[in-house]
């Protein structure tokens, strides 16, 4: 059998553990979303791209986990994560509109090493493309390049609802330069100006607007599983090498 | 160290005694996968089993279904927390499998189509604990779910039951496979919630 093609990030893994976070602050995201500061003053730090796991424990000791993206990265004990609402769910309403400031959460991590970007110092190009919440993972690799001052250049393309629906839009707008481009895509509300360029992303779009696969960019998808499987297979057919992609599904269809 | 989060209830339940510690049922079936979907053709599939020698022990997709499909009811459990009680399945006992193969080695390094590998002990993989997998839910398997063939190891952590199987390889150590080299358990017991070392 041949080689495994897969290989891991050579970093050194920062061991998941348990810890206490404190609610510091919470604040509307989008009219379905909300961000969470936490404070965890034993967080370890963690990569641009990985995840934690938050348990929820109820009074009669039921316990309710569920996992979620990191959107900071690097040495810290602040840990941003942006929470979408899922209609009739059980963890995600209660994030969004339950949790108040200086409530306490149990939360499990670091976690995943694959589905991270580190500064590398070469210059492969990186192209990020993300549905919904999915950008959340995606925005901490894009803040961390644009801190490291990385050579690579960047491109996200972001399919969201409406404008009002972007995740952190205002510091995504703030990273635009000259290794930074940003691709929104609407599928139901654009900007004024901009009707005609509503819907979903298709193979056309990702052809038009992403980064082409004779660039050999390193991809990285995230969003509803539906969109990965979507968009990952549209990569493939236009040419980008599977083990270039790497993908993180985060549910629904 | 768990307290109870304040203001929070959780849905009405029942905990099932079926389901291991911090998992949750669901009826829909989740994917867990690292990169793009591969899709195999059964025409081109073919499954090896490497032994410590290097001898191929080799099956086409018609010869692996000649060894015999059974019937199989299991619950997985996802490393993600969820789980799915009483799943039908059909597949190919890995007990078949090794009918023929000699090896002094008590490792197993399973390959799949894509490249991803993930260890396993081969105690694991005999006794009627595991098979190769076709069917899932009276279809055949879907690709995103790991078709046309995935190891089958409901014991452990699902990420263990590798998608697009297409072989395994004898080893003498507990060699770390993809998923585990990436901080997933060694063994992955969903009862001693043997999630991340
Ligand atoms: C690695 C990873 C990272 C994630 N990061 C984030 C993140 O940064 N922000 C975020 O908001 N979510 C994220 N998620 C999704 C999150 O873990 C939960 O699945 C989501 O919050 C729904 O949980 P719930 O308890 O509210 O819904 P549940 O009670 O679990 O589900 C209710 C219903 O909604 C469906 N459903 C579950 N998840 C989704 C989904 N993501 N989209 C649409 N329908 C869904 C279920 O199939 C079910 O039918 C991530 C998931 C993974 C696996």
């Amino acid at each position: 059998m041949s080689a495994d093609p897969l290989t891991r990030p050579d970093t050194a893994r920062r061991r998941p553990a348990w810890h206490v976070a404190t609610v510091a602050e919470l604040a509307p995201e989008t009219p379905t979303a909300a961000r969470l500061v936490l404070d965890v003053p034993t967080w370890p730090g963690n990569d641009a791209g990985a995840h934690l796991d938050v348990r929820l424990t109820a009074p009669d000791g039921y316990q309710a986990t569920r996992s979620y993206s990191i959107a900071s990265s690097g040495e810290t004990s602040r840990v941003v994560l942006a929470v979408d609402e899922v209609p009739d769910g059980e963890v995600s309403p209660f994030l969004v509109r339950e949790l108040r400031p200086g409530d306490q959460l149990e939360l499990h991590g670091p976690l995943g090493a694959f589905f991270v970007w580190q500064p590398s110092r070469d210059d492969r190009p990186v192209q990020l493309i993300a549905g919904g919440s999915g950008v959340v993972p995606l925005y901490a690799m894009a803040a961390s390049h644009a801190a490291a001052a990385d050579p690579a250049p960047f491109r996200l393309l972001y399919s969201v609802r409406t404008p009002r629906h972007v995740f952190f839009a205002d510091e995504l707008a703030a990273l635009v330069g000259p290794a930074f481009d940003l691709d929104l895509a609407y599928t139901r509300e654009a900007p004024d100006g901009r009707q005609g360029d509503i819907g979903r992303i298709t193979k056309d779009t990702l052809a038009a607007r992403t980064i082409p696969a004779a660039r050999r960019p390193q991809v990285f998808v995230c969003g509803p599983t539906g969109f990965v499987e979507a968009v990952a297979s549209w990569l493939r057919a236009l040419g980008h090498a599977a083990a270039d992609i790497r993908t993180e599904r985060f549910g629904g269809t | 160290m768990s307290f109870v989060t304040r203001g929070f209830s959780g849905r009405a339940r029942e905990r099932d005694p079926r389901l291991p510690p911090g998992q949750t049922l669901v009826q829909d079936w989740p994917v867990l996968s690292a990169g793009p979907t591969p899709r195999i053709d059964t025409a081109e599939w073919e499954f090896v089993i490497r032994d410590e020698t290097g001898a191929d022990h080799r099956w086409s997709w018609d010869e692996l279904l000649a060894l015999g499909v059974e019937d199989i009811t299991a619950d997985i459990h996802c490393v993600t927390h969820w789980s799915k009680l009483e799943m039908p399945w059909r597949g190919v006992s890995v007990d078949k499998l090794f009918e023929n193969v000699e090896s002094q080695y008590d490792y197993v390094m399973a390959h799949s189509y894509g490249g991803y590998t993930t260890n396993v002990p081969l105690e694991d993989l005999l006794d009627g604990r595991a098979w190769i997998a076709i069917e899932a839910d009276g279809e055949p398997l879907d690709p995103e779910h790991g078709g046309p063939a995935r190891l089958l190891v409901p014991h452990l952590y699902f990420w263990k039951s590798a998608k697009w199987v297409r072989g395994l390889v004898m080893m003498p150590d507990d060699d770390p496979g993809f998923w585990e080299q990436n901080g997933y358990h060694l063994r992955g017991d969903p009862w001693k919630e043997e999630r991340y070392w």
